[in-house]
């Protein structure tokens, strides 16, 4: 099933390009990764939540007394001691949004379904749980807002007070020439109205930690599975009325994360208030259905007011919009997706007048958060629906239109209008070889062949971007006011003792390799085998081998981690070198470092083992005339940005952009709108690639996260905010029978802005949700039907619906000739 | 006044668990998983929902892969259980663990316990399994970071190379 056609690199530096064997995973087939869940403490406590019925009520009493009263049960705590104990999370929006009041627990109101309300500690799950019903919670339900299209209406039920509207940002995005764009255009197509889904990847360990107060010290220890300490602890601390210096995270392996594990903020805070008061460590391991109710929903968006202006050859040269977000019901980590999105405003192509006019709403949902692709994926989705709608309505060929419209290989690196520098690739070429892939060449006999069973052949395409390495200082276009810019990460090199080459990173791989890849990179540089690198697992505060925006998110490990690998690796190999030269009584120039040895280039038997040289400063440093080097090389990457210009909203907002071109068949039913993916490539350009067979399989599993998307897996909820999707019953993720054939290719298209011309990689921007759509809508028109896919979400009731009644679809979009 | 009031009863299980035989006494609400999770400390079963779908904590409970969050640790009185723990104890990993690594076919690795046990159960009842067979054989779990593609081509070359 898998018929993987991957073009062989040509680059050999080193380890690197190399496919070796990933280190984690002799310990992860044996059972014996650690993820926070199986790490115990004498005497620790279970905390269970009691969550919210309502998605939107008034809390007017809590008596715990019941619940306490039940044999082993430690205690409990709730929204009015967290409003005593601590102050409302930071919130990143300016105002209105800036004033929304977010703690850990509900304090006075509840305002979506799943909540916490309450928590509650006892000795065991079962007895925490059973304790959790006998808490007596008292609510007046208040009308709810599930629609963001009502949120603002001037008789919206209002979520937040203090911020006095249901808007959490607005701005307008405009570059170029708009007005003259669509003056001089011959074709303007306007769409009323897209839709992308409110989903998320749910990864399948979920949200949890172990925390520990140390009375002595005024310290909690947090192990847990966040994906973003440098980012949760910035929220933590001031809300807590500590120094960061308080707050230690610790991780080892983690259960998948793909940017859903970042805003676990508020659910710590409440286990460290617990860990204090209780006296006794803490165990909170979430379950399925309060993840799927509450924690870090994809963000929903709307498109309104679509509008393109094309010239009568095909080429794009103007797109405004009206963009609408949902955030849910709070701002965890929001409204940063009202600007992650101008990573990629033009996608692939390359018009240079475009208007957007962006607003962010709450509603009575789940909070979202980051969810692989964040909010890039939505604008990347509405650029290829807007072309495949486009090539549709005006009789374009969607290959060729998209050729027209990609920016060139020579133009890269290509400043965008927004000022972003998309630094290489060459997009007609991965789309080529994804035609290949799935025999476009004979697409008409294939429509011919599948109409003989009564079948809609469709073909698709999705391209995509990969931004990675976020400028922090976009979030000063939302906020002026914020202290946040640039990036960085660390690693530490450390020859030790007995020859031991040590690297500490400041990530939280979920899954990603972290360990492999940091060692081919200091193997290769240290001339040993990548064996003899031991990379420790994991994240710890006390490794102080982090910084400020230390974690695993948005594609940068690539970049920024290995950049802080090469980083320290080549210090100590200086070092290294620098020592043997001094034993050795040469000069620096002089030694090589090959095989596990430093030896002298044109005598290889005057050679040190890498065990004198760790020994040397470590156990036996007398006697030298000056201080022997560490051995110890801590680095900091810091990737080339400036603060982006907030008037203009001008800037480099990421150091790389990595592509994905997907192409797909599909087959429709006409009778049940039922459908089938019979043929699948995915095309991807990461620039230089670290370990193919890594990249490979972040290409496959955003596939398949894309998939999902595509067909099975919405957050769908009722008028009253009843999530009708909080578990693995009715959110269908993929199972191993749903997987279409694939065939992946690469190509690499090395990066000038990174030290190692590798570019961030994993998040696949939702290519094959854009490659559905496009195969979905091209089947159904095919077939005769004048439709327009306008959802990201594609069930098989929807085609259904569009093929019965396809009139709305039809309405949604129209086209003005001159 | 609800049942939760009432403190919950316990009982006292005896098994074998990976060829050595425990005795201990649970909470009768306790679910196998958490018995195997926490009081016996074998932390390689993993837990992946509330509900039976995701497969993370397939055990063999007399040699059938059964998920363990859905049976209560009482009702495994008197049984035989292999984790993950016990398919490789002396620590040289099997054909099928080899081949899981070889083919990429893990990434953060929380489901892959459950993987394995589901296929080293296939594997034992059929040493050469179609594509088909395998993709049967694990539909009841969930993988999130891997598609599946490696999964079912790992379990391919394990028994190409004669695993059980």
């Amino acid at each position: 099933m898998s018929a993987t056609e991957t073009q062989e690199t040509t680059l050999q530096k080193g380890f690197i390009g190399q496919s070796v064997p990933r280190k984690e995973d002799s310990r992860l087939v044996q059972g014996q990764g650690v993820f926070f869940d199986d790490v115990k403490r004498h005497n620790m406590g279970y905390l269970h939540f009691v969550r919210s019925p309502y998605a939107h009520a008034r809390i007017t009493s809590i008596d715990v007394s019941a619940a306490l009263e039940l044999p082993g049960v430690y205690g409990t705590l709730t929204g009015d001691e967290v409003a005593l104990q601590t102050d409302p999370f930071f919130q990143i929006a300016a105002p209105p949004g800036g004033h929304v009041k977010d703690y850990a627990l509900a304090v006075g109101r509840a305002r979506y379904l799943g909540e916490p309300v309450v928590a509650v500690v006892a000795e065991s799950r079962e007895r925490a749980r059973d304790a959790a019903e006998l808490v007596m919670v008292d609510y007046e339900p208040l009308d709810v807002i599930v629609d963001a299209r009502k949120a603002l209406d001037d008789d919206a039920p209002l979520l937040h007070e203090e911020a006095g509207t249901n808007m959490s940002y607005t701005g307008l995005w405009e570059w170029g020439d708009v007005d003259e764009a669509f003056a001089g255009a011959d074709h303007v197509v306007r769409i009323s109205e897209l839709h992308f889904d409110r989903f998320n990847s749910t990864p399948l360990e979920l949200d949890g930690a172990l925390v520990e107060f140390n009375r002595g010290t005024g310290q909690w220890t947090m192990t847990t599975n966040n994906q973003l300490p440098g980012f949760a602890v910035i929220m933590m601390a001031p809300a807590m009325r500590v120094g960061i210096d308080k707050l230690r995270m610790v991780t080892q392996d983690i259960g998948g994360g793909f940017g859903n594990k970042i805003t676990s903020h508020p659910q710590l805070v409440a286990c460290c208030l617990l860990a204090r008061k209780l006296n006794r460590p803490i165990q909170w391991t979430e379950w399925r259905t309060e993840f799927h109710q509450s924690m870090s929903h994809g963000n929903e968006r709307w498109f309104h007011d679509v509008e393109v202006a094309v010239t009568a050859d095909g080429e794009l040269t103007g797109l405004r919009c009206k963009a609408l977000d949902d955030a849910g019901a709070y701002l965890r980590y929001e409204p940063l997706g009202g600007v992650i999105w101008s990573q990629v405003v033009p996608g692939l192509y390359g018009w240079r007048n475009i208007s957007v006019e962006f607003t962010q709403v709450m509603t009575n949902k789940a909070p979202v958060s980051p969810n692989r692709g964040y909010s890039r994926m939505q604008q990347l989705w509405l650029t290829e629906r807007v072309i495949d709608i486009v090539a549709a309505e005006l009789g374009f060929d969607p290959v060729e239109i998209r050729k027209r419209n990609y920016i060139k290989a020579e133009q890269m690196p290509y400043e965008t209008p927004n000022g972003c520098v998309y630094d290489s690739g060459d997009y007609a070429r991965c789309l080529d070889i994804a035609l290949d892939l799935v025999g476009h060449d004979s697409l008409e006999a294939r429509r011919a062949d599948a109409a003989s069973r009564g079948k809609l052949l469709g073909f698709g395409i999705g391209s995509t971007l990969d931004s990675g390495t976020n400028n922090f200082g976009q979030s000063q276009l939302l906020n002026p006011d914020l202290q946040f810019s640039g990036n960085n990460e660390v690693a530490t090199v450390k020859l030790d003792i007995f020859g031991e080459v040590v690297v500490t990173l400041g990530t939280t791989p979920q899954g990603q390799g972290h360990e492999t890849t940091a060692a081919q990179v200091v193997a290769g540089i240290l001339g040993c085998d990548v064996d003899a690198v031991t990379v420790r697992a994991g994240h710890d505060t006390y490794w102080n081998s982090h910084a400020g925006f230390s974690g695993t998110y948005a594609s940068q490990f690539a970049v920024t981690g290995l950049g802080a690998v090469k980083g320290a690796a080549e210090m100590l190999a200086g070092q290294m070198k620098t020592l043997a030269s001094w034993v050795l009584g040469c000069e620096v120039d002089d030694i090589e470092l090959a095989d596990g040895f430093a030896r002298i280039k044109d005598n290889p038997e005057a050679a040190l083992p890498f065990m004198a040289l760790g020994a040397i400063p470590n156990a036996n440093n007398a006697g030298f005339p000056e201080d022997p080097p560490t051995m110890n090389c801590r680095f900091v990457y810091r990737p080339p940005f400036q603060v982006p210009d907030k008037e203009r909203k001008f800037g480099n907002l990421t150091l790389t952009y990595a592509t994905q071109i997907h192409a797909c068949l599909v087959e429709v039913d006409p009778e049940t709108g039922a459908y089938e993916i019979v043929d699948y490539a995915a095309v991807d350009d990461c620039g230089t690639r670290i370990n193919p067979k890594i990249v490979e399989g972040q290409v496959m599993g955003a596939t398949a996260h894309g998939i999902g998307a595509a067909i099975w897996e919405t957050f769908a909820y009722d008028d009253e905010g009843n999530l009708l999707t909080p578990n693995f019953y009715d959110y269908h993720v993929p199972h191993v029978m749903d997987m279409p054939p694939l065939k992946t290719a690469a190509i690499e298209s090395p990066s000038p802005f990174t030290p190692l011309g590798a570019k961030g990689m994993g998040e696949g921007g939702g290519g094959a949700i854009h490659c559905i759509c496009s195969a979905v809508q091209d089947a159904l028109r095919s077939g005769g039907h004048d439709v327009f896919v306008h959802d990201s979400h594609n069930p098989y009731h929807r085609v259904w619906e569009m093929l019965r009644n396809p009139g709305p679809a039809r309405a949604n979009v129209e086209v003005k000739s001159r | 006044m609800t049942v939760a009031a009432t403190p919950t009863a316990t009982s006292v299980v005896s098994l074998e668990i990976n060829g050595e035989a425990v005795e201990l006494e649970v909470p009768s609400s306790r679910l196998l998983v958490h018995l195997i999770r926490d009081d016996l400390d074998l932390t390689g079963t993993h837990i992946g929902c509330d509900t039976g779908n995701c497969g993370a904590c397939t055990v063999h409970v007399d040699g059938v892969p059964v998920k363990s969050c859905m049976m209560l640790a009482v009702q495994a009185q008197g049984t035989r259980i292999t984790t993950v723990e016990g398919l490789a104890p002396d620590g040289e990993l099997t054909p099928l663990q080899q081949a899981f690594s070889a083919a990429h076919a893990l990434q953060c690795g929380y489901c892959t316990p459950g993987m394995l046990m589901s296929a080293s159960a296939l594997l034992e009842q059929n040493q050469s399994p179609s594509e088909e067979e395998i993709k049967v054989a694990l539909q009841g779990n969930i993988c999130r970071c891997t598609g599946y593609w490696n999964i079912v081509e790992a379990v391919q070359e394990a028994a190409k190379g004669g695993a059980a």
